[in-house]
């Protein structure tokens, strides 16, 4: 286990490195020094090299970087996806969720949110080894209406309770946890079943209902 | 002594007017689309002797209402103090639809159960004790297939039965911190649930009654709401489910199984991107273009012109009136250029009445099947961009049948601004069945005209509800409907439909064509019209029309197909050439609706809204036809 404050250089240096396809990042644009606990700690455990104030990832170092960033941008889709949370404070909390989100964690929450390959804000969540599981589909847990594909089926999980108004709408028709249903179009407009009755809902809607998939 | 009331209440599409129709002997408009009736219907029936008043009432979910029409079912069904209130629902959908009859029981309603729509429960093979409903529940339940007549028998025992009903003794509990509210807040248990569910009207009424309490009620419900990380009116909902789930549970003897056969089939496809326009265009072709263009305002019209008016009824009774009236402008009351029958009837009957009729007809077809909401479905992601959901298809499409109808079935649209923009869109773009009818028995002939025409009032459907949508502020709208089975429509209701359409029809325009009739002989005889011509005649040439279409003008200020009537005529006889049609028919399409549109918009969107609605009209109508007269003289186009 390393620092917390480490995991967030690792992941600024996977960003800039790997991703941004930058040589090296200085120190100075870390804010740090030489004698911070954080950079001695990760030299150290030879995940990164320190020559002349900038900082490279070391082979050891990239797959570990990779990891600190995934589990950031699951955190991000976690937060958005099932907590609702909503632009900064996703981000500000997603930095806290990942430091608990250790190996095995991450991949049930991988599972969990069906394998997503990019956090909110877009970027591409590095795969983990349970996103090359055979049988993608079969492990999403939880997904919005809008993104089940026709044919699955599940039990509502909660609606998301956004505005009052059009949660009324479609609890009134009977829409509501604990209720099974089945997909069976999403163009031009979703279509569901539920018990014997057949509703089709738009987007917006559809974006508002999760569903627990049970296949 | 006044009758007692009865009242028919139930979720939308359920059978309630087939219900209804039955028990009175009336006829209230049955449909499968839910929010076909819009209005509050009351017949009277009597059994063993006794008067009852039968309120039919439009479908609603809950008790918090989210559209107009649920709100008037709501306010009906506490403000008539009903003696019994029959709750009908879909019996294969008992567990979604049983938490409403939890809702009038918790009300302290009378209530009695009706199953219906058994025979689709049985295809699907699900059976229910209604003996064991009947004892969780404690109030009677009777199942019953309206549309065959079965168990009718059965509801009528129970309304002449209803003083020995007891009120149900069942109670829905809630969790123990709503309970708490619901027992202190001295407001009853209804009255409490529906102010916990934010149910506005109820607010403001208890807020009325006593205003000090409220606050103190205030802080209860806030502190209850923080107790909770969902509304209160989802967990409320939530527990009335459940205990609905459980009686259902209790009372099933036999789950039902899925059925994939041709209607489902057929269903899917209605709905399919693709295969769902190709669908549409074989409705449109063959339902409109086919049936109510080529049959009846081609072949019907004819027959009916030429033939019954023309020889059997105009010449002889033209004959009768020179004899029986020597002076001419007697005779020209009744026959000639103004004459009650040459103009007045021959235009409601030969001309409008069978084009209304045929168009009808389709409609009931396209309504029973259960068309219309899947149609909906398909074209919500298009009407988005007008600011309209899917369901706005619905008076739009009974807006080609008649506008008058379609303006009070915005009622079903749940924002104010959607029921704005499909009222005006209505007014403007949306040419009802009669008009729709002439300008195609004149445009037949001429299918380079029909297009250009389409275009054109596409385009200004589209550019229209496209602006309004900026114009208009507001939230956008969002589409949610239930999706009927697709039904086979039974033969007598689409002619008892048809039938009762055409007779409201021809009592709506007789009394106005025949006026009309009347006030253009007046004003011929009187000078007045010579006026009328002369101020018309300018604004017509900037359109490039012949001042001789002045009269149609007149005439379609009243009614806007008596205008096309009049264009009809015109063009039959070779007045006009193909630009100066093209021009007339467009501005005529565009150009205000009748007089009874218009009432029935101000009676909807009050008085204002509807005058500032038919100044934009009037508008874009003459400015639309002067840009097409303009466009077509700077390019020298001769059609």
């Amino acid at each position: 286990m390393i620092m917390h404050k480490s995991e967030e250089i690792l992941e600024g240096l996977y960003i800039n490195i790997v991703e941004n396809k930058k040589k090296a990042v200085s120190l100075l644009e870390l804010k740090l020094t030489e004698e911070s606990a954080e950079v001695k700690e990760l030299v150290k455990k030879e995940l990164v090299t320190l020559k002349t104030g900038n900082l490279k990832l070391t082979k050891e170092g990239e797959p570990e970087a990779r990891d600190v960033v995934r589990r950031h941008r699951l955190a991000e889709r976690l937060l958005t996806d099932v907590f609702d949370m909503k632009g900064l404070c996703v981000h500000e909390s997603a930095c806290e969720f990942e430091h608990i989100l250790h190996r095995g964690i991450d991949e049930q929450i991988c599972r969990l949110l069906g394998h997503p390959r990019t956090c909110p804000h877009g970027s591409k969540i590095p795969e983990g080894k349970c996103c090359k599981e055979k049988g993608i589909k079969d492990t999403r847990v939880i997904s919005p209406l809008s993104l089940l594909k026709p044919g699955e089926k599940g039990k509502i999980s909660y609606i998301q309770a956004d505005d009052q108004a059009k949660l009324q709408t479609i609890m009134a028709m009977g829409v509501l946890p604990g209720m099974e249903l089945s997909l069976l179009s999403n163009f031009p407009s979703y279509l569901f079943k539920l018990g014997n009755s057949q509703f089709a809902v738009d987007e917006t809607i559809a974006r508002q209902v999760f569903v627990r998939i049970t296949k | 002594m006044k009758a007692k009331k009865i009242i028919i209440a139930g979720n939308p599409n359920v059978g309630k007017s087939v219900i209804f129709n039955a028990i009175t002997g009336s006829y209230a408009t049955v449909s499968n689309y839910p929010g076909t009736t819009v209005e509050v219907f009351r017949g009277k029936t009597k059994i063993n002797g006794e008067e009852f008043e039968v309120i039919d009432t439009p479908g609603m979910y809950s008790f918090v209402p989210v559209t107009e029409e649920e709100r008037v079912s709501r306010n009906i069904i506490f403000a008539e103090k009903p003696v019994l209130v029959i709750h009908v629902l879909d019996t294969k959908n008992i567990e979604r639809m049983l938490p409403f009859t939890l809702q009038l029981i918790e009300a302290g309603l009378p209530v009695v159960l009706v199953l219906n729509i058994m025979d689709e429960a049985d295809r699907l093979g699900f059976k229910l004790s209604t003996k064991i409903l009947e004892e969780q529940l404690g109030v009677a339940v009777i199942s019953s297939i309206g549309t065959m007549g079965k168990g009718i028998a059965g509801i009528k025992d129970k309304i002449a039965a209803y003083a020995s009903l007891e009120p149900s003794k069942l109670k829905v509990s809630y969790e123990p911190a709503i309970e708490k509210f619901l027992l202190t807040s001295g407001l009853g248990r209804l009255r409490s649930l529906l102010v916990l569910q934010d149910d506005t009207e109820i607010i403001e009424s208890v807020k009325k009654e006593q205003k000090a309490k409220y606050k103190e009620l205030e802080k209860e419900i806030d502190k209850l709401k923080k107790k909770y990380s969902q509304p209160l009116s989802y967990i409320i909902a939530l527990t009335r489910q459940h205990t609905a789930t459980k009686i259902v549970e209790e009372a099933k003897e036999k789950k039902g199984r899925v059925l994939e056969n041709f209607s489902e089939t057929l269903s899917r496809l209605t709905m399919n991107a693709f295969s769902g326009y190709v669908i549409l265009f074989l409705v449109l072709y063959f339902g409109l273009y086919k049936f109510v263009g080529e049959f009846g305002a081609g072949y019907l019209v004819g027959l009916m012109e030429s033939k019954v008016f023309g020889e059997w009824i105009i010449p002889p009774l033209a004959n009768f009136i020179k004899h029986a009236l020597p002076q001419k402008w007697l005779q020209d009351i009744f026959i000639n250029d103004y004459g009650i029958v040459t103009l007045g009837m021959r235009y409601a009957f030969a001309i409008i009445l069978p084009i209304v009729g045929t168009f009808f007809f389709v409609f009931a077809i396209i309504e029973d099947t259960g068309y219309l909401p899947r149609l909906a479905m398909l074209i919500d992601r298009i009407f988005k961009k007008m600011g309209l959901s899917g369901r706005a298809v619905i008076p739009m499409v009974l807006g080609l049948g008649c506008g008058t109808m379609a303006t009070m079935v915005t009622r079903t649209l749940s924002t104010k601004r959607e029921r704005l923009i499909a009222t005006l869109l209505l007014a403007l773009a949306i040419p009802c069945s009669a008009q729709l009818g002439v300008i195609m028995a004149i445009l037949t002939t001429l299918p380079v005209l029909m297009m250009i025409w389409l275009v054109i009032i596409n385009l200004v459907f589209i550019t229209a509800g496209i602006l309004s949508t900026k114009l208009i502020p507001g939230e956008p709208p969002v589409f949610f409907m239930e999706v009927p089975p697709l039904r086979l429509p039974k033969i007598s209701n689409l002619f008892v439909k048809t039938y009762t359409r055409m007779e409201w029809y021809l009592k709506e325009v007789m009394p106005v064509f025949l006026a009309v009739s009347l006030i253009m002989w007046t004003a011929d005889y009187s000078g007045l019209l010579k006026l009328a011509i002369k101020l018309t005649a300018y604004p017509l040439s900037a359109l490039g029309l012949p001042v001789s279409t002045a009269t149609v003008f007149i005439m379609g200020f009243f009614r806007r197909d008596y205008g096309a009537a009049g264009l009809y005529d015109m063009s039959r006889n070779g007045l006009l050439n193909h630009n100066q049609i093209l021009v007339g028919i467009v501005v005529m399409t565009l150009f205000l609706p009748c007089i009874a549109q218009l009432i029935m918009m101000i009676k909807e969107r009050k008085l204002g809204t509807a005058m500032a609605m038919t100044g934009v009209v009037t508008i874009v109508a003459f400015g639309t036809g002067y840009i097409l007269n303009l466009a077509l003289n700077i390019f020298r186009i001769v059609l």
